[in-house]
């Protein structure tokens, strides 16, 4: 019974990323002539890339890409250097190779977007399960309408906001960045204690927004428990309040609230994006940036395709706990 | 006892009919005020949504439109008497900028949600009214697409056409990828009221598909989607804004996303202009916020289970 | 000119009355006023004792279920009236006093026991936490482990460590009762706890209810609308209608003499493969129709909401016919007044309504031509 649930899980992993892989095939494709050459000479006319290397890269990536070949093979050619992770180099940035350059910013964002999810998530989902509560503090329950305002304004306008307000009015934190320009980047703590410092205005923008969205949604969950049958039994057999809000009411209205959050990874992720382009972050949301203004386009797909991956291994993971959580799914072809 | 039960079952002697004494429903207007005390966050939000669509109406009255372009005003100035909101680096008027921007924003959303939602209520009324294999592979379809994160695939398509984009042009990219979410919320409130009776009878009494899905099942779907719309809008400006602070909107209209972009691009955080990028941002929150009002307005108007207001 | 509401003391064992009742008002508080779910209601049970309470859906009776338990949430509010349980009057008791007396004290095996269990949880776990709920003021009863409690109910010990899904509807209801019965209560309501059952189970259920409860002498109160089922299960047999307890008497009593019009109604609404009349007489389609019964209109808002169509009179297509007052509650029959037992029939006035707006309704019994009892009455 559990093995089909997870075989579901695999395949559509495997699909997704197969669909982001192609999409990002058939679009620079979509113009007619070598797309290499003409992304090449568009990124020259506004990027300023030296003209004497353009034909050997042009050379290179046609042999890389099989641009002379017929098409399916270079469908196959592509899907074969995507599944080892291989886009090739990037324009702007000609040596590097587009998966180093991720690599190098991939940590950044995973630490901040970890620590930021799972902060506004736990306090979220319990200050939105405390609100929903008839027995608990009568303030909380003006925190409503704040989270609902705050749940409605997208990350990086919030980050805007923040930055003028703590960065650039009270010299509380800095304006941007991920370290104090300058430090080299090493494994000291210093350097850790300053990357943190740096991360907290970002982390904040994502934070109280997320808190928001999180805290409305499970008070509509715990709202929807509240009324179900086996809370009213439990109170009938005496259990204390605090027991029924903890292990009737909470487990119970967690469950959707884990699902949203699959369903949200996508959001978070996009948004958390444009929150490091704000802050000049050193995330992969930084290099799309620079990627996207430099019409750098081998970065751009390169980005997007990791990023879709790393959402569907996080995807598939949370499905795989959820049988843990629910001992339901499991007995259910989810 | 059956005796009993004569004597005492006559009719009464006081028997008077009365007239009606449920008093009248009261004028439109009484039952409208008396139903928006009661439901406020409808009142607020559209209140708030139709002042910032006002400001486009109303506002080239006050503010010459052609000063939203670059170099019609001089650059750089704090809001004065001449400019209320100051000018930007590019020597645009920010009223005016804004007077322009915000219908611009307004109808990019509404576009691209009437697009979305467009398709999004053929697809969702056919997989959950048909049903089967057909629903089976939209479903897998609108699963697969609401995983990825849609603002990096529009990124990966603006990012090719970049050239290309205008106000229509970016209001069809963002609808490429609005229509899962409504497919999904309307199947779902299909499903539930295929079982309904009168849809049970309809099938019987052979009418056609077709006819079924028009005459019976839209109008009742009516409400869904006034509110599915609603949340459409705020997704599809939510990710329109999005892509124009990147820099992936039309270049030669002053949108509120593409403002905040040139912001961020002179730098005017560390400047100190922020009458440049505050503006723009208290529009879009109060857009959203209240955006988000009407949708949760509308949710206690529509789903009827979860009325709060008696 | 009033139609009085008949009322029958019942013969009583001389055993003192573990739970007493005694005229409980409880009303929903809407915009429109204020709704009387329970208007006055009185009545007494022993221990041992088998008390049914039949009526249709609004007419108080899950309300009495939660409010003996001290369970209602606004807008219901409890406005009056006594529930003396023991000699304790549950309605004064503080919260954590309340808290544990349920399930210690007085037990609900709620309506919708399907769902009553909590479905992330095993079955174990949800046994032990009411135990433990318990544990510290109520420590010697708590008697037996566990899997004695299961087997009490005719259950495997192996339910212990399944989830409520695994379980079919019957053996989730025995749970249920495993749980209600492990304090040893002595006052057990059950709110329908057989509806969605089928009939076999449902049998089987009554009669693990009826030996559990044999076994430790609590008095059961069993709520429903089933007149099958409460023949053959309880011993008196109350009718609520519009809040107030129209008839209460022995069941068998009940069914051989029913006085009240509702219960009339009830009972010859019950299919019957023999007779076709109560008394017997054939019964003339034409007559049967024209017959109406005067009734308070359930559920109305304080009685004097002139704007509420009961929904019987789309059934009747009469009219509907505002009266003076509402008929006040009558005792009819008393047997042996003097035996020291309470007496629930209490006749009492109700106030004129300042508006004179209360309404009446036709309530014709035609549709089904087994309700053939009035027309055989009147046909005399």
């Amino acid at each position: 019974m559990r093995l089909d649930y997870i075989v579901r899980r695999v395949i559509q992993f495997v699909i997704v990323l197969w669909g982001a892989a192609t999409l990002n095939f058939v679009l620079p494709r979509l113009s007619p002539g070598n797309p290499v050459r003409e992304r090449l000479l568009n990124a020259m006319a506004t990027g300023g890339v030296q003209q004497a290397g353009v034909e050997e890269m042009v050379r290179a990536y046609n042999e890389q890409f099989g641009l002379d070949k017929p098409l399916p093979v270079q469908y196959l050619l592509y899907l074969q250097h995507a599944f080892v992770l291989d886009f090739g180099y990037s324009i702007a940035s000609y040596p590097a190779k587009v998966l180093n350059m991720i690599m190098a910013a991939l940590p950044w964002t995973i630490s901040l977007l970890l620590c930021s999810t799972l902060i506004s998530f736990t306090v979220g989902t319990l200050l939105g399960a405390l609100i929903a509560w008839p027995h608990s503090p009568r303030f909380l329950r003006h925190l409503v309408v704040p989270m609902m305002a705050l749940s409605a304004i997208p990350f990086y306008l919030l980050g805007l906001v923040l930055v003028y307000l703590l960065a650039i009015l009270i010299h509380m934190f800095p304006v941007s960045g991920g370290y104090t320009i300058g430090t080299i980047p090493g494994p000291t703590l210093s350097f850790f204690v300053d990357a943190v410092y740096h991360s907290i205005l970002p982390a904040l923008s994502i934070v109280l927004s997320a808190i928001g969205f999180w805290a409305i949604g499970m008070r509509g969950m715990m709202v929807t428990t509240e009324g179900e049958d086996y809370v009213v039994y439990a109170e009938a057999k005496g259990i204390p309040k605090q027991g029924i809000f903890l292990h009737y009411s909470l487990r119970n209205a967690i469950l959707p609230q884990l699902t949203s959050l699959a369903l949200s990874l996508g959001t978070i992720v996009s948004g958390a994006v444009v929150v490091e382009i704000v802050f000049a972050y050193p995330g992969v949301g930084s290099l799309l940036f620079q990627a996207i203004s430099a019409l750098d386009y081998f970065v751009i797909y390169g980005v997007v395709f990791m990023t879709v991956l790393a959402i569907a291994i996080a995807t598939i993971l949370l499905d795989l706990t959820y049988p843990l959580v629910d001992p339901r799914i499991s007995y259910r072809s989810a | 006892m059956a005796h009993e039960l004569t004597e005492h079952i006559e009719a009464p002697d006081d028997f008077a009919p009365t007239a009606d004494v449920v008093p009248p429903r009261g004028s439109r207007t009484a039952v409208v005020l008396d139903y928006s005390r009661r439901n406020p966050d409808l009142v607020i939000g559209l209140v708030m949504v139709l002042a910032l669509i006002l400001v486009g109406i109303v506002g080239p009255l006050f503010v010459d439109v052609r000063t939203a372009q670059p170099t019609r005003a001089l650059p750089g100035q704090p809001p004065s008497a001449r400019y209320p909101l100051g000018t930007d680096e590019q020597g645009r008027n920010l009223l005016a900028v804004m007077v322009v921007g915000l219908p611009l924003t307004i109808k990019v959303g509404f576009l691209a949600g009437f697009v979305g939602v467009g398709i999004g209520t053929i697809l969702g009324l056919t997989a959950g009214f048909v049903g089967g294999a057909v629903d089976t592979v939209i479903s897998m379809i609108v699963d697969i697409i609401l995983t990825v994160p849609g603002l990096l695939i529009l990124i990966t398509i603006a990012a090719s056409i970049k050239s290309f984009i205008s106000v229509e042009v970016l209001a069809l990219v963002v609808a490429s990828l609005a229509w899962p979410r409504p497919t999904r919320t309307i199947r779902s409130q299909v499903l539930t009221l295929r079982e309904r009776g009168y849809i049970q009878v309809a099938r019987r009494s052979g009418m056609s598909t077709p006819e079924i899905i028009l005459k019976e099942l839209l109008p009742n779907l009516m409400p869904y989607l006034a509110a599915t719309f609603v949340t459409a809008v705020s997704a599809t400006i939510l990710a329109s804004i999005g892509l124009e602070v990147l820099g992936l909107g039309p270049q030669n209209d002053p949108t509120i996303g593409m403002t905040i972009y040139w912001a961020i691009l002179f730098n005017a955080l560390l400047r100190g202009m922020w009458w440049w990028w505050l503006p723009p941002i208290v529009a879009i929150v109060m857009m959203f916020v209240g955006l988000f009002l009407i949708s949760s307005g509308l949710d206690e108007f529509a789903n009827p289970r979860r009325r709060r207001i008696v | 000119m009033s139609v009085p509401v008949h009322l029958r003391v019942e013969q009583a064992a001389a055993r003192p009355d573990v739970l007493t009742v005694r005229d409980l008002r409880v009303y929903y508080h809407t915009l429109r006023g204020p709704v009387k779910a329970v208007d006055g209601v009185s009545f007494g049970l022993a221990p041992g004792d088998r008390l049914g309470l039949v009526g249709e859906s609004g007419s108080g009776k899950s309300t009495i279920a939660l409010t003996l338990m001290r369970m209602i949430k606004p807008p219901g509010r409890i406005e009056g009236g006594e529930v003396l349980l023991d000699g304790v009057d549950l309605l004064a008791l503080s919260e954590e006093q309340m808290r544990r007396a349920r399930l210690a004290d007085i037990a609900l095996v709620a309506q919708g026991a399907m769902s009553s269990l909590n479905p992330v949880k095993r079955i174990r776990e949800q046994i032990a936490d009411a135990l433990a709920a318990h544990r510290d003021a109520r420590a010697d009863r708590i008697t037996q482990s566990i899997p004695d409690l299961l087997q009490r109910v005719g259950l495997s010990p192996s339910v212990a460590g399944m989830f409520p899904h695994a379980l079919s509807g019957g053996m989730k209801q025995r749970v249920v009762i495993a749980i209600t019965i492990s304090l040893r209560p002595k006052v057990i309501i059950a709110d329908e706890p057989t509806s969605a059952l089928d009939v076999v189970v449902q049998r089987q259920i009554m009669e693990t209810l009826g030996n559990v409860q044999e076994e430790i002498g609590a008095g059961v109160i069993l709520i429903g609308h089933d007149m099958g089922l409460m023949a053959q299960f309880v011993h008196r047999l109350g009718v609520m209608y519009a809040g107030a307890l129209v008839e209460l008497s022995d069941i068998a009593a009940m069914f051989r003499e029913p006085l009240h019009p509702y219960t009339q109604l009830l009972i010859a609404s019950l299919p019957s493969l023999t007779q076709r009349c109560l008394s017997g007489h054939p019964r003339p389609a034409a007559v049967a129709a024209k017959q109406a019964v005067w009734l308070p209109v359930p559920g109305a808002l304080s009685q004097c909401d002139a704007g509420l169509c009961h929904s019987d009179a789309t059934i009747s297509g009469g009219a509907t016919s505002p009266l003076g007052r509402v008929p006040p509650l009558r005792a009819i029959r008393r047997e042996r007044p003097d035996d020291g037992r309470q007496t629930s029939a209490v006749s009492r006035d109700r106030p004129n309504c300042d508006a004179d707006l209360t309404q009446y309704v036709h309530v014709r019994c035609l549709v089904q031509h087994r309700l053939c009892s009035l027309a055989c009455g009147r046909s005399n």
